[in-house]
Parts: C-alpha cells; sequence; structure tokens
C-alpha cells in the first residue's frame, strides 16, 4: 500500500524500543502514534501546527507532532502522555491538573500537559504567572481552563523543584 | 485560590451529601493520562479511513470530478459522489423533527457553501484517503458568491432560533418613545463565528447486518439515534452511539451533519468499519457556526433615567437553503423593565453553511448589542452604568408580567461590584492611566440565560453490597457531567459517590436528554435524583414490611435514607444498612427508575432564567491602540450549585469566550469567492493563555424553589452574556471610544478621532 515502499525506522517510544516498518513516507509522527501506534493520548485538533493539541516530547524537546515526519525521526526517543505516569502514580504535573481542574472537555489537555513537563524540564517556568502564561500560549484550550492550566504548572514547577532539591540533598 | 463554598439550601440536602461540594473531576485520571477515549480514538479490525473532498466555491455546480485519479492511487478503495451514493431513506432537502436541518450528503452535484462535502474518498490508510481527495481536482461552473449585505437576500422569518417567533411585542414601541425625554439609538454588527471545539467532528462507525454502532462525539443521544434511523432506513434501536467523552461541543455537536451522515453510508456500503475526522478547515461549513448579524436599539429614557421603550431589531444571516437565526433580539425580553418592548427579527440569506446554535444562541450577540446601548444610554443621562441598570432593574419578567422563579441579580451587582472595586469609577472617559500611561477603562454587562428543562429518563440500582449502580445517557462535554451527575445520584441515594457507578454517555441507557441550552445538569441530574428517591422507596417498603427489621411498621415517610442505612425518621438509632435490607429479602438488587420533564403548570406561571453581572478592566496602549483585558470579575446567581469547582470552570470558559466574542473571533470571508480567509487556528483568534487575565467568579447563592425539584439552574452559557459588552464598554471608557462593531479592533481605535 501507500507507495509500496518501506523504510524502517526505530523509536524508543515512553521507554519502549520499537523497530517500525513503515510503508509510506507521509505518516507524521502524530499519525504513526494515533493510527498505526494506537498510542491515541496525543490528540490532532488541526494538524498544522497551530494547536498544540498533539504535543509530544521528541529527545526531551516539546514539538508539534503533526508537523513531523515519523520517517525523519529514526532513532528519537519519544515521550507521549500514556509515558509520564510511573504505574498508577501520576505524574505531578497530571495531578496538578487535576487539583486545579486544568481542563474541562481533557481534549487539549494531553498537548497542555506535555507542555508543561517539557517547559518545567527545560527549567523555563519560573514562578511568573505572567511567563508561563506566554510559554503555554502555544496550546490551545476552547474550553477556557487556562486559568487552572497555569496554576496547576506553577504549582507543578514548584512541587518538582522541592524534590530536585529533596533529591540532591 | 480557595473556592467559594456556597452552602447547599437545606430543603435539597441530605445530611452528609456531597453535593455543594467542590469535589474533583471523576474522569480526571482517565482525562489526563490520555486514557478517556474519544469518537477518532476507536480502531475496530479492518477499519478505512474516509476524507471529505470539499467545495471551494461558494455557490454553483460540479461539472467534474477526477474520480479515475483517485481510484487509482494505492490504498484508495472507493470514492463516493452523486454518482455512486446509495440511497437514503430520508430525503435530506426536508428538515428532520424535531429540530434537525437539512444536510448536505451528495444529493446531487450543486455546490451551496464552501466546505460544502462534494465527494468522499475511503482508503486502507488516513495518507491515501487524503491524497486520494487531492487528486479530484474538482471543475466548477461557478455562480457568484453572495456573501454580504448587498448581495445576500433578505426575507422575514417564520421563526428564529429553535422554533421561537420572529417577532415580540409588549406596549406601544412608538407611544414609548414619544414619551420619552431622551432616545439613544445605535447599529451593532456582530461576526460570524465558528465553534471550534478542540475535538473535530469525528465518527467510526460499524455495520452488523442492518444495526450500527457509531463512535461520535454527540450532545444529543436519543435524538441522533432517531434521526439516524430515518436516514438508514432501520429502527431506532439498532443505532447505537458512543460518546463517552466529546472534546467540546457548543452546541456543533448537537445537530446531525452531512460528512458524519457519510461516514457511516460508505460503512455500510463498503460492509466494513469506517473513520472520518474532519480537518480543521472543514469545520467552517457542514457544523454550525454563529450567524453575522446586524442589530439596532432604540432606548427610550424618562427624566429619573428609567426606560420608556426598547425596541431591538436584528438582521441574521442564514444560508440560501434552511434557516436557523440567531434570536438576538430577543436579549432585550427578559432583562430591563420597560413598558415598551419590541424584538423583531429579519433573515439574511448568504451563500454559507446553515448556521446553528453556538454556546449562548442569540444572547451572546443580543446582548452584546443590548449591553453597550444600555452603556450609551446611562452616558446620555449621565447616569453610573450600574445606577442604571438598577433603576431599570425587572422585578417581573418585562414582556409577561410573570414572577421569576428566583433571582438573586441585584446580590449578583453588589458583590460583584464591592469585589471588582466598581464604587470609584469616574463617570467620564479617558480619566484612568496605569503607571506605565496605558489606558484603563472599566465597565459592565448584566447576564443572563434561560433555564430550559428537557425530558430525561434514568435508572438507579442497589447492590446487594449496597453500592449503587446509576444509568442516565447523558453527555460530558468539559461541563462535568459525570461529576456533577454522580452528586446527584449519590445524594438521592444517601451514599457516598464513591458508592455509585454512573453509566452514562451511551444511547443504550435511558435517554438522559440533552447536553445543551445549559440545561443538561438540571435534566439528567432530576431523572438521576428521582430514580434515586424510587429505589430508596422501594428498599424501604421492602425493611418496612418485614417483621424482622428495625424499620418495620416505620412506613415509607417514617424513613430516612443516610450513608447508605435507612433510619427511622422519628428514632436515629433504629436503622440498618441498605446491604442488610437487602440479604434479609433475598434480593441481589432493588431497582427504581424515573422518566421526568418540567410540571407545565410551574412553567407557565414563572419565568426562568439565570442571571449574573460581568465587570471588566481594559488597559489600552494609547499609541498603538493594542487592547489588553486586565481583569474580569463576574458575579453570578444560578440556583443550586451542585459543585462550585466545577461550575467556576465553566463560568471562566463563558467569560473567556466573552472576551473572545468582544476582542478576537471573525470569521472572514473573501468577498469576491465566498471562501473563508481565516478556516484555520491561527488566523481565526481563539483566546490563547497569555490573552486571558485574571478572572474571578463570584458564586451567589439562590434558592429556586419552582425551576424544578433539585433546584438547579443552567451555567454553561451565561459566562459570554454580559462580559461582551462590559468589555466593549471598558474600552469606551478608556479610550472615548464607541466601536459598535465586533470584534473591537486596534484600527476601530486608532482611525477614530476621539482616540487621537
Ligand atoms: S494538531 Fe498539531 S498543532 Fe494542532
Ligand atoms: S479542556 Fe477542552 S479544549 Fe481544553
Amino acid at each position: 500500500m501507500g507507495y509500496h515502499m518501506s523504510l524502517s525506522i526505530s523509536l524508543t517510544i515512553n521507554g519502549l524500543k520499537r523497530e517500525i516498518a513503515l510503508d509510506d513516507p507521509r505518516v507524521t509522527l502524530l499519525d504513526l502514534l494515533r493510527e498505526r501506534l494506537h498510542l491515541t493520548g496525543t490528540k490532532k485538533g488541526c494538524d498544522r501546527g497551530q494547536c498544540g493539541a498533539c504535543t509530544v516530547l521528541v529527545d526531551g524537546r516539546r514539538i508539534n507532532s503533526c508537523l513531523a515526519l515519523a520517517a525523519s525521526l529514526d532513532g528519537a526517543e519519544i515521550t507521549t502522555i500514556e509515558g509520564l505516569a510511573d504505574g498508577e502514580d501520576l505524574h505531578p504535573v497530571q495531578a496538578a491538573f487535576i487539583a486545579h481542574d486544568g481542563f474541562q472537555c481533557g481534549y487539549c489537555t494531553p498537548g497542555q500537559i506535555m507542555s508543561a513537563v517539557g517547559l518545567i524540564s527545560e527549567g523555563n517556568a519560573g514562578d511568573d504567572p505572567e511567563r508561563i502564561r506566554e510559554l503555554m500560549s502555544g496550546n490551545i484550550c476552547r474550553c477556557g481552563a487556562y486559568q487552572g492550566i497555569t496554576e496547576a504548572v506553577l504549582e507543578a514547577q514548584k512541587d518538582l523543584a522541592e524534590r530536585n532539591r529533596r533529591d540532591a540533598a | 485560590m480557595p473556592l467559594e463554598t456556597t452552602s447547599p439550601l437545606p430543603q435539597h440536602r441530605r445530611h452528609g451529601s456531597s453535593a455543594g461540594q467542590p469535589l474533583t473531576r471523576r474522569d480526571g485520571v482517565l482525562k489526563v493520562t490520555g486514557r478517556a477515549t474519544y469518537a477518532a480514538d476507536n480502531h475496530p479490525d479492518g477499519i478505512l479511513y474516509a476524507v471529505t473532498a470539499v467545495s471551494s466555491i461558494a455557490r454553483g455546480r460540479v461539472t467534474a470530478l477526477d474520480v479515475e485519479a483517485a481510484k487509482a492511487h494505492p490504498g484508495v478503495v472507493e470514492v463516493l459522489t452523486p454518482a455512486n451514493r446509495p440511497p437514503l431513506a430520508h430525503d435530506p432537502d426536508e428538515k428532520m423533527p424535531p429540530f434537525g436541518f437539512r444536510v448536505e450528503v451528495l444529493q446531487d452535484d450543486t455546490v451551496r457553501y464552501v466546505n460544502q462535502p462534494i465527494a468522499i474518498v475511503i482508503a486502507e490508510t488516513l495518507e491515501a484517503a487524503t491524497e486520494g481527495a487531492a487528486l479530484l481536482n474538482p471543475v466548477y461552473e461557478v455562480e457568484p458568491a453572495r456573501t454580504d449585505l448587498e448581495s445576500g437576500k433578505r426575507f422575514d422569518p417564520e421563526g428564529i432560533g429553535i422554533g421561537a417567533p420572529a417577532r415580540t411585542a409588549h406596549g406601544d414601541i412608538e407611544a414609548g418613545l414619544a414619551a420619552a425625554v431622551r432616545v439613544t439609538e445605535a447599529d451593532y454588527v456582530t461576526p460570524p463565528q465558528y465553534h471550534n471545539a478542540m475535538e473535530p467532528h469525528a465518527v467510526v462507525a460499524q455495520w452488523d447486518g442492518d444495526r450500527v454502532t457509531i463512535d461520535m462525539p454527540n450532545q444529543t443521544l436519543a435524538l441522533s439515534c432517531a434521526s439516524y434511523a430515518a436516514y438508514f432506513g432501520i429502527p431506532a434501536e439498532n443505532v447505537l452511539i458512543r460518546s463517552p467523552f466529546l472534546g467540546g461541543g457548543f452546541g456543533s455537536k448537537a445537530i446531525l451533519n452531512g460528512p458524519q451522515i457519510l461516514a457511516i453510508l460508505a460503512a455500510r456500503m463498503l460492509n466494513r468499519p469506517v473513520k472520518l475526522a474532519l480537518t480543521r478547515a472543514q469545520m467552517y461549513g457542514p457544523v454550525g457556526h454563529r450567524g453575522r448579524t446586524w442589530q439596532k436599539l432604540r432606548l427610550g429614557v424618562d427624566e429619573e433615567g428609567r426606560l420608556t421603550a426598547l425596541h431591538h431589531q436584528a438582521l441574521c444571516t442564514t444560508s440560501s437553503f434552511d434557516e436557523f437565526l440567531e434570536p438576538a433580539a430577543n436579549a432585550s425580553l427578559p432583562l430591563y423593565a420597560s413598558p415598551a418592548i419590541l424584538a423583531e427579527h429579519e433573515g439574511l440569506r448568504l451563500d454559507v453553511g446553515t448556521p446553528g446554535p453556538m454556546r449562548a444562541p442569540g444572547l451572546a450577540s443580543g446582548s452584546a448589542a443590548l449591553e453597550v446601548a444600555m452603556d450609551e444610554a446611562a452616558e446620555a443621562c449621565g447616569m453610573d452604568p450600574l445606577d442604571f441598570r438598577l433603576a431599570n432593574y425587572a422585578e417581573t419578567e418585562p414582556v409577561t408580567g410573570k414572577p421569576f422563579s428566583s433571582k438573586a441579580l441585584r446580590e449578583c451587582y453588589a458583590e460583584g461590584a464591592k469585589r471588582f472595586g466598581w464604587s470609584g469609577r469616574p463617570l467620564a472617559p479617558r480619566t484612568m492611566r496605569d503607571e506605565n500611561g496605558f489606558l484603563i477603562g472599566w465597565g459592565m454587562g448584566t447576564a443572563v440565560f434561560h433555564c430550559p428543562h428537557f425530558p430525561a429518563e434514568a435508572r438507579a440500582t442497589l447492590r446487594a453490597d449496597g453500592t449503587a449502580l446509576m444509568e442516565t445517557a447523558g453527555a460530558d462535554m468539559g461541563q462535568g457531567a459525570w461529576t456533577a451527575l454522580a452528586q446527584i445520584a449519590a445524594e438521592a441515594l444517601g451514599l457516598d459517590p464513591d458508592q455509585v457507578e454512573l453509566h452514562s454517555g451511551i444511547s443504550s441507557l435511558p435517554d438522559g436528554g440533552i447536553a445543551g441550552g445549559s440545561g443538561h445538569t438540571a435534566s439528567a441530574g432530576l431523572a438521576l435524583h428521582n430514580a434515586g428517591e424510587d429505589a430508596i422507596a422501594r428498599l424501604a417498603e421492602l425493611a418496612t414490611n418485614d417483621p424482622a427489621s428495625p424499620l418495620f411498621g416505620a412506613g415509607n415517610i417514617g424513613v430516612v435514607a443516610r450513608s447508605g442505612r435507612l433510619h427511622r425518621r422519628d428514632d436515629e438509632s433504629r436503622g440498618e444498612s441498605y446491604a442488610e435490607i437487602l440479604a434479609r429479602a433475598g434480593r441481589s438488587d432493588v431497582v427504581g427508575t424515573a422518566k421526568t420533564a418540567r410540571d407545565p403548570a410551574v412553567a407557565s406561571a414563572h419565568a426562568m432564567y439565570s442571571h449574573g453581572a460581568v465587570f471588566a478592566e481594559v488597559k489600552v496602549d494609547p499609541d498603538l491602540g493594542q487592547i489588553r483585558v486586565a481583569r474580569l470579575v463576574g458575579a453570578f446567581a444560578a440556583g443550586r450549585i451542585i459543585n462550585p469547582r466545577l461550575v467556576r470552570s465553566q463560568y471562566f470558559g463563558g467569560m473567556i469566550w466573552g472576551a473572545s466574542f468582544a476582542l478576537h473571533e471573525e470569521a472572514i470571508a473573501d468577498r469576491r469567492t465566498g471562501r473563508i480567509m481565516n478556516a484555520d487556528l491561527a488566523e481565526y483568534h481563539v483566546p490563547v493563555n497569555a490573552d486571558v487575565p485574571s478572572l474571578d467568579a463570584i458564586l451567589i447563592p439562590e434558592d429556586d424553589p419552582h425551576v424544578n425539584p433539585i433546584g438547579v439552574k443552567g451555567v454553561g452559557e451565561i459566562g459570554i452574556t454580559g462580559t461582551v459588552g462590559a468589555i466593549a464598554n471598558a474600552v469606551w471608557h478608556a479610550t472615548g471610544v464607541r466601536v459598535r462593531r465586533f470584534p473591537v479592533r486596534v484600527e476601530d481605535l486608532l482611525i477614530s478621532r476621539e482616540f487621537a
């Protein structure tokens, strides 16, 4: 099918190394995750890099997976929303989103959370809500859960900084 | 931020009830881990992908499609065009009762708007279907697009919105205007807006003989089953719709649309499951929008600043082939007292997809104009805008004279003004600046939304282990139904929410009514409440008739349900657990049911609305005209609050939609082609996080003994109303410029003489 080509790539997804035989060069990372690997936590809102719903981490950096061709990512390490929690233990950002009601319909939420995780780990968040609002502005939430999102990122950032201090001590 | 703990009202409350508590969402973990399943997340075996090809012209005919090229593309399985589209059992050019629209499902080669489906390509992969659709290379016979006032066709509508009269009159409007010492008259324009729920409309359909299972986001499960059954010529019970999570709806997932019907049809034709998801651009056409309006208001005012006349006219757009007109002028009916009120609507046909209900239909656009007009009238009278509204406070519903079922609007005004710090506001515009020299303005608006109540059914099963199963086919599109409905259910059963399993979001359950019109919590909630009470009554009957029970002989009304036990009302120490009662009766469960609707006698005797007041602060760059909303404070009274955390989120969402209406959103059509030039999420502006200021929502306690037996009103849409006007009025107060066209833009300020 597709262009009758076969291209094998290797990806580490949520810690699991996978060899993927791609039969089509047009497949985006987003469609690979959703339609071929059935990792549907990552959402498609626009397919154009305009909404952030498809945000995942590639080698630790936030990207819009709808804009990345899967074939170009051979060897990459990918973290999706499914890979954040440790068993039943939620990642602090996930827990903070629940506590602060940082979502309504939940459709933008995987992207929001991945963006938040990315920007916190980049050391970018700080404790200035204004800056967090700016940095989280690549992720649209049509429900308008922004107040809760900002509060959640602030709290998770504090929580994670605290853990890091504890771990360092 | 601490959550408001509005205490639930005693007569509605069981001791120890969770209702009224700010519980976090029950679906929270699913949503933050990516495990909540939206329609397009389903992958039945053997799935095919469908992609719609859409028209790029607004009017005309498709004269050629390169079906051969599409079919020749590897992976493409079938191409559906008007030439081979299988028949439907219901004529798509006829409206689907009770309030379905005409749909565009390849019934012929005509094009009636941009982004109308003109073919659908089905393939083994999404990539192949997408490419196949691109290869169709349509040829058109183009007719000029009718896109504006000049080219559109005006008409007198038979009705507006969903079945409302186009004209409502009270008193003599011309006499009222003649009696006025001052008449404020102005024209306002609101733009076309598109719902743009984050989840594009999607469907996964699979047939088994003449039964079909449909995964789709859906706000009206029972109605949709009946409509699909009519289109496909099968009994309604053969249609199963699964809609456990909707990625936002805002009205756009309440009405059937062409692409989804075509995908279901393709699945039947090919006898394989088919998945279709609209692209973002394709959501600007076949799935409804908020039509454009031109509104005129005339306000007559007497010496004391009281209205003598309120005349609201609205010209509202619809498609060339169907009608949904924003009931915008009706925004002037419920709010301000006046001896004469007239609301009138006219229609304008354009080459666009048919509009539909979009969050706060009518009231969003209508209150935008009304609240600015009220501000202008206050200004003309030299009155504070809040004082002016208080001078025109309606003690009864203005047009009908009916008493309100409850109305704590005065408290909303007072609390909102206090929290905002309104009392220091100078009357004159352009008088406040911040430390950086930005112009500051304060404005306000009144919020209002009606309280519909939809018929609904529910089933309550008390189980042998003392837990319960509650069932109703409701829809959670983000409002928090899974949580709030469980709280209501638990309260009715005298159980903890953790002990109550709630099944919902699938059409095989008892009909949970419509999730729209801000009426879902009240409608499905009352059904659950009554089903729970029915189950408890049956359980009590078992116990009170059993000589071995400590409740023996207490009689049904002599028994109270609490914390999983029934007690005697006159002696709380005598009682036993649900599990004990069931065990002794040898029962595995006891089932209660309910079928609920609004009591017509109560409804006809009362006017029922949620109310609120919104206060806005904006900052405007004096050189660039850039506008930022700095603060929004809303105070809302909506009857009994089941979950303040979720309700606050609904208010915030509504207020953000209000800010979006005031300053961001507008679909812009190319006048030559009718094509929407910003049909995406980059150029069609919706607020992002940085656009949203500090928000404050105050939950004003309100006891409503009439609206329904659980005292619940709606909260989902009211936040938009009032907010739009409040922001526009704040812009005037900051700059002295009255902008009467939404959204308010930088250039509106820059070209104005007052701004310079
Ligand atoms: S789906 Fe990738 S940014 Fe919207
Ligand atoms: S929670 Fe619905 S779009 Fe963000």
